[in-house]
């Protein structure tokens, strides 16, 4: 008894690495998180920018010589509103002066006029205050993004339009608002016009076409390889090729969609349909390997029964077996979706890295995605296109983090206890 | 049930939008990603006067989109290309021998490659024979002679600039901007040196390896195709030295100064007058058979070649488009919008 050797030291130490394995532990989570909050914290910051607007408001003549009642689409929109801005701050004399004037309102504001004088002809006939959307510039300017104590020389907006911007201020013409455009429109190279819809509609008809193909093929492939073929050489190849497909660098399946199903197929550049095909290449060793996973742990007791009771192999597999591992399939089809959600490098080969403004409405027009937006945004020189890439990063995980809720409320529904 | 619900609904929607899918009513872009951001304004304004679709502009660089262009006629294939230089001998030939035969050229405007730092250091100003002596991967020494580049200071090359390290962030080899940097400064800078101009007649290969090599020793960084990632490193480091294009210097001003280069700035008027030595055309290129097959190509070099557009005062200059003079625009846009063939 007595030759036991200290035995309260030893189990000191066995309760001290114990203590520190759980502080490691803690610390590595504490890390993760961190890194986490700086990156989510960040974004939000840079983002939250872009989902609020300025608009200016301008008194314009819409009197009978501006616009003809009769033809009031033939009207001359965009000199209607310079003039306005004219008439607003009349001591622009000079043309440079004039250009920076013009500048204060969007683009877009001709455009916006011609809607708004269609949308409301009987406001015809005399000065009409409207609501512009505000330039970039302005924009920015008042979110605090520019500097406005630097040297006049450093910056994009001179004295001068800030002087113009603080007397709109001042006389209440300026109003700031939510950005429900962004969720309305296409994309713009104007960054108070650029819109997330066209991305959002082409990422989701994109994972749609994915989807379509790689869920039945993933678990039919699944089914047979882990419920029917004989075990040999042959599926034994083919099980190290889906591993290895697994882990194959997208770019490949790119070239691939390129060769095969436009040179080979002609199918129709930058659409959806290309794009959910090629992403599915990808997604469909993910789903191979997580529907046999879970199709490998439902208890042999069950198949056994059912065949024991008569069901044929295929009654025990559809009827028992399938619905029991069905959770943990739609848990990997998920998780390939959302890697298949955030991929730019295939779809830059098969032309869906593109300036599209209008929103696609089959799956056979140009589209573009979510990650490919980011993308081009990220590249404009245009200093507000900043915020809106950050915001797009956003509604991306917001995207995601729908699809992994669906994921579970599914899982919730259809999992069965033994 | 959900499943077969949602893909039941895709091949309805697939088959409802099949019948139009192949009569193209949209111009197809491809091309620089240089001129991308004026294309596509174009595109846009385009897009919103007309009844015509917004077309689709794809950025696939200017080689790539070329390669798209000369793949052939028919629906497939792009409409008009973009591109940050003048489209090559063997593509033109490539081109007829796919039987793209008539080919419109149309020049845009000019564009200037800026080397900028930031506003926290001095601005520089040096010679393009300097410049090329601080990035090229072998300098020319005694006549006839090459060495590898010992320069490691920006006043080892010449006293007269900063005593600090070189580094420069530029754009990788797969870059326009890149190849029109390589062309006009670093090749620019190589001739001043008067051997190696000499050297072009007799030995024209080992003249091109010399001057159109960036030296691979850490000095020269390859930052990528994304130039605001390059101002943000410029902010960060005022010792680096950024190489991007004329828009980007625009939009930062308040970050980044520009070089004088040869005692030139890189000023809007400057750029335009042809003054600053480092400044490329801009270009795209029309494929004469698609005119009248897909509706509205006719209008859009209408737009694109208006003075709204193009001109001195035009949207594009707000782009950062530098445009052409009156008269090189006035004759350009009788040639473009009288489909006249390209002659090299």
């Amino acid at each position: 008894m007595t030759d036991f050797i200290t035995p309260s030291s030893q189990l000191k130490s066995r309760k001290s690495a114990e203590k520190r394995f759980q502080w490691y532990g803690r610390g590595a989570i504490f890390a993760s998180l961190a890194f986490l909050v700086v990156m989510v914290g960040s974004i939000l910051y840079k983002g939250s920018g872009a989902f609020t607007t300025t608009d200016v408001a301008i008194v314009v003549d819409l009197g009978p010589e501006a616009v003809d009642p009769a033809n009031p689409q033939d009207a001359r929109f965009e000199k209607i509103v310079k003039d306005a801005l004219k008439a607003r701050f009349p001591e622009a004399t000079k043309r440079a002066d004039r250009r920076k004037l013009y500048g204060l309102v969007s683009n877009d504001a001709g455009f916006e006029l011609e809607r708004f004088v269609l949308a409301n002809p009987d406001k015809l006939g005399g000065e009409v205050r409207v609501w512009f959307r505000a330039s970039d510039d302005f924009d920015i300017l008042l979110k605090g993004t520019v500097d406005r104590t630097v040297d006049e020389s450093e910056r994009r907006l001179s004295d001068q339009e800030i002087g113009w911007i603080d007397t709109l201020l001042a006389d209440g013409d300026v109003k700031r608002g939510f950005n429900w455009s962004f969720f309305t429109n296409g994309d713009s190279r104007e960054p108070e016009l650029a819109g997330i819809l066209s991305a959002l509609v082409g990422s989701a008809l994109t994972l749609l076409v994915c989807f379509c193909f790689s869920f039945p093929v993933g678990i039919l492939a699944a089914i047979y390889l882990e419920e029917f073929a004989p075990k040999n050489r042959f599926s034994d190849i083919i099980e190290v090729n889906i591993n290895n497909l697994a882990a194959v660098p997208s770019i490949v399946f790119g070239l691939l969609g390129l060769s095969m199903l436009l040179n080979t197929f002609g199918m129709p550049r930058s659409s959806p349909l290309v794009g959910g095909l090629v992403l599915s290449l990808m997604t469909l060793p993910t789903i191979i390997i997580a529907a046999r996973a879970s199709l490998r742990a439902v208890p042999p007791s069950i198949r056994e029964a059912a065949l024991g009771m008569g069901a044929s192999p295929v009654q025990a597999t559809f009827h028992h077996v399938a619905p029991l591992a069905l959770p943990g399939i739609m848990t990997g089809t998920i998780v390939g979706m959302a890697q298949a959600l955030g991929e730019t490098a295939p779809l830059l080969m098969i032309g869906m890295v593109a300036f599209i403004v209008d929103v696609p409405q089959s799956i056979l027009e140009p589209a573009t995605a979510l990650p490919v937006q980011i993308f081009l945004w990220a590249d404009a020189p245009e200093r507000a296109f900043l915020e809106k890439t950050s915001a797009a990063i956003i509604v991306l995980l917001l995207f995601l983090i729908t699809m992994n809720l669906l994921a579970i409320v599914l899982r919730r529904r259809f999992e069965k206890r033994f | 049930m959900f499943t077969k619900t949602l893909c039941v609904s895709a091949i309805a929607l697939a088959t409802a939008a099949a019948a139009p899918a192949f009569a193209r009513d949209q111009i197809k872009i491809v091309g620089s990603s240089t001129v991308f951001p004026f294309s596509t304004t174009v595109a846009e304004r385009f897009g919103k006067s007309t009844e015509f679709k917004t077309p689709v502009v794809e950025s696939t660089g200017s080689g790539g989109g070329l390669k798209l262009f000369c793949a052939g006629v028919g629906e497939d294939t792009p409409d008009i290309t973009n591109a940050s230089r003048r489209i090559k001998e063997s593509e033109v030939k490539t081109c007829a021998e796919n039987g793209v035969t008539d080919i419109v050229e149309a020049k845009i405007g000019y564009d200037g490659i800026v080397l900028a730092n930031s506003k926290d250091s001095d601005q520089l100003s040096i010679s393009l024979g300097d410049l090329f002596m601080a990035l090229a991967k072998d300098v020319p020494g005694e006549a006839g002679e090459t060495k590898p580049n010992p320069y490691t200071m920006w006043n080892e090359i010449n006293p007269e600039l900063p005593a600090v390290k070189i580094e420069v962030l530029g754009p990788p080899p797969t870059s326009g901007t890149r190849d029109a940097f390589v062309e006009l400064a670093m090749e620019g800078g190589c001739k001043t040196v008067d051997w190696v101009n000499d050297l072009k007649k007799t030995d024209s290969d080992a003249y091109k390896t010399l001057c159109h090599t960036i030296r691979e020793d850490g000095v020269y960084v390859e930052a990528g195709e994304n130039d605001n990632l390059i101002v943000q490193k410029l902010q960060a480091n005022p010792d680096a030295f950024g190489i991007f294009g004329y828009s980007f210097l625009e939009q930062n001003s308040d970050a980044v100064q520009g070089a004088m280069i040869d005692g030139v700035a890189p000023e809007f008027e400057l750029i335009a007058e042809g003054d600053y030595p480092v400044s490329r055309s801009l270009y795209f290129y029309v494929k004469k058979a698609h005119v009248g097959e897909v509706p509205g190509i006719e209008q859009f070099l209408a737009e694109f070649t208006s003075e709204d557009a193009w001109g001195e005062e035009g949207y594009l200059a707000d782009k950062g488009l530098i445009p052409m003079t009156d008269a090189e625009r006035e004759e350009g846009a009788k040639a473009i919008n009288g489909l006249m063939n390209l002659s090299m």
